[in-house]
């Protein structure tokens, strides 16, 4: 089973990151569920989301507390909460940011992690060119399935974000997860 | 057809495949989202033959419904919570006439202190309100129990309310086969009022009950309760028989088999208490754990013949009757009057405290060794309650509790000197 953490603001996108994501699970033939926190969500607080993935069907319930994968979408909360807790060996985890987790002081958290499981993207940046606003959801996604196309693959996010989001808003999303994609692919 | 959809979505698809007549409509959290579905169902034409009502309030929403289904028309709202209690009178009313109302309740915490998360209170206030009161695991089990739902209530002409666990169920995105239209149309025929307002054959319905006659009418609704207990588990097998799927009757047996040690709960926590009692199984532990589908009416012979052989019951709930402790358990110890054996009663997950393996583990640890209390609360924090307590006999005005300890806990940050 892989287990994914969201952490982000409200207003960010976060639970439709992680309905995305276990779509794009879905459609390629894999089980998931995912949920949202149980926190006060409201615009800017903290939010998290959670997304399990497996080759059978999921009944844990309890909130991802081991997460395999770590998609952090405002680097401001790594000095708010402990956003690592629980982090796996041989995690994985996925920063909206310009800075490297070095540049964001936070090398000490990930330095055990394996070459290439670390990864910053401006999301926000690619978001705000290709959506013409910050939410940096559906760009992290496109990110990540770079670093891990076994899971799911751009043709099922592109299916996801358009069930989700619908219409022109889906289409843009989905060239700004192409994006994404594309910049994470070429750095790997 | 296999979907990846959301709890709410997935009730509101299996709803329009009732074809309700009504759906009476006012928005609270965690249900908002499945009147929100109908009300797109209705307009784009999907669900046909069906007027959606935005109401004033939710005692509006149930007295609509309470009129709908008087005039023969199949009828569905959704609440929770304090909206429940808002139409409370209203929902005595529908049970004590015999409407078949179908109601989703997004099961959530009752205020105050205000909490918009997960737990059963709100359910357990509506106990003795007269309505079949079904809870379910998964939400592919909530798309199976509304289709049925509508078919048990009709035959008996009672309101049924399916409960299901607020954000757990409602906003978790999982897989769901749903039902063809076919398949729902075989099963659930057109709806046939027994008991119908009409200009052309007057009739009085609400009609007042003096003391001559109060005694039989109640008796006669706790007699109509008994006959679902027949009912549930029949429309179950034809359910499967259409549809393939067995969706469960009135109680569940997860590991089948005469286990020492049985848990007893309701509601979508089994799906993380199987992860810890299938560890515990394979290690060599006698536990197993039976869910209950039908809280109302309470199956308790049934659940008494399934515990003929164990030793001990560990009764898992999402409420607390204050000043008495567990309610499920409560009912539990009734149905096993008859059988000597411990029955422990757990209290967890109170305004949506998640519920987590190493907690479960332990408190199963304890419990087939027969070292937990009569009632235990699970995570509690004692330690916050004792300096509450403290403050409160030190000082006359100690202040709201509720903030008092969110200070001591950490989350309000205010400095305040108490």
């Amino acid at each position: 089973m892989f287990q994914i953490r969201i952490h982000g603001r409200g207003g960010q996108g976060v639970v439709s990151a992680s309905e995305m994501m276990s779509v794009a699970a879905f459609h390629s033939g894999r089980f998931s569920m995912s949920f949202p926190s149980f926190g006060s969500e409201r615009m800017g607080a903290p939010v998290m989301a959670f997304v399990r993935i497996d080759d059978k069907e999921i009944e844990l319930r309890e909130p991802v507390m081991d997460p395999d994968l770590l998609i952090v979408q405002d680097p401001t909360l790594f000095h708010a909460i402990d956003v690592f807790s629980g982090l796996k060996k041989d995690g994985y985890v996925l920063i909206n940011s310009r800075k490297s987790a070095q540049e964001l002081g936070v090398e000490d958290a990930v330095k055990h992690l394996p070459e290439g499981h670390v990864v910053s993207v401006p999301a926000s940046d690619l978001a705000m060119k290709h959506l013409k606003r910050t939410t940096p959801n559906t760009v992290l996604l496109g990110a990540f399935t770079a670093m891990r196309s076994d899971l799911f693959d751009m043709s099922a996010v592109e299916k996801a974000i358009l069930e989700i989001f619908p219409g022109k808003v889906g289409e843009l999303n989905v060239v700004a997860a192409k994006a994404a994609y594309e910049t994470v692919a070429q750095a790997h | 057809m296999l979907r990846q959809i959301d709890g709410s979505f997935a009730v509101a698809e299996a709803v329009a495949l009732c074809r309700p007549h009504i759906v009476s409509c006012y928005p609270i959290t965690p249900q908002t989202h499945i009147v929100e579905h109908l009300g797109e169902l209705v307009k784009d034409g999907h669900l046909k033959n069906c007027e959606f009502v935005n109401t004033e309030s939710e005692f509006g929403a149930m007295s609509l419904c309470i009129g709908s289904s008087s005039a023969g028309a199949r009828t569905y709202t959704a609440t929770a919570s304090q909206g429940l209690l808002f139409m409370m009178e209203a929902v005595y009313n529908a049970s004590g006439m015999g409407l078949p109302i179908v109601m989703t309740l997004g099961n959530r915490a009752i205020g105050a202190p205000i909490n918009i998360w997960n737990d059963h209170t709100d359910a357990m206030s509506a106990r003795d309100a007269g309505w079949i009161q079904l809870f379910v695991e998964s939400n592919q089990e909530a798309v199976d129990v509304h289709i049925q739902a509508f078919k048990l209530a009709e035959t008996l002409s009672l309101p049924v309310m399916v409960c299901m666990d607020g954000f757990i169920l409602t906003h978790s995105y999982t897989r769901i086969d749903m039902p063809t239209q076919e398949q729902v149309d075989q099963f659930l025929p057109p709806f046939h009022a027994r008991q119908k307002l009409d200009p052309a054959d007057p009739v009085s319905m609400g009609a007042m009950v003096g003391p001559e006659a109060f005694t039989e009418v109640r008796y006669l609704a706790h007699y109509k309760q008994l006959e679902a207990l027949e009912l549930i588990p029949k429309l179950a097998t034809e359910f499967d028989d259409i549809v393939g799927r067995d969706s469960g009757g009135l109680l569940k047996s997860h590991y089948p088999g005469d286990a020492e040690t049985v848990v007893i709960t309701m509601g979508s926590v089994i799906g993380t208490m199987k992860e810890v009692l299938t560890v515990m199984r394979d290690e060599g532990t006698s536990i197993g754990a039976v869910t209950v589908r039908s809280f109302r009416p309470f199956p308790k012979d049934e659940l008494c013949n399934m515990l003929q052989n164990a030793k001990r019951v560990i009764v898992f709930e999402k409420a607390l009757a204050v000043g008495l402790g567990g309610i499920l358990s409560s009912n539990v110890r009734w149905a096993l009057r008859g059988i000597p054996i411990p029955v422990y009663s757990v209290i967890g997950g109170l305004g949506g405290r998640p519920i987590v393996r190493p907690s479960l583990r332990k408190l199963f640890d304890a419990g087939v060794k027969d070292q937990l209390e009569e009632t235990h609360y699970l995570d509690l924090n004692l330690d916050v309650v004792k300096r509450q307590i403290d403050r409160e006999r030190a000082q006359t005005g100690s202040g709201p509790a509720a903030e008092n300890i969110l200070r001591d806990i950490g989350t309000v940050r205010a400095a305040k000197t108490a």
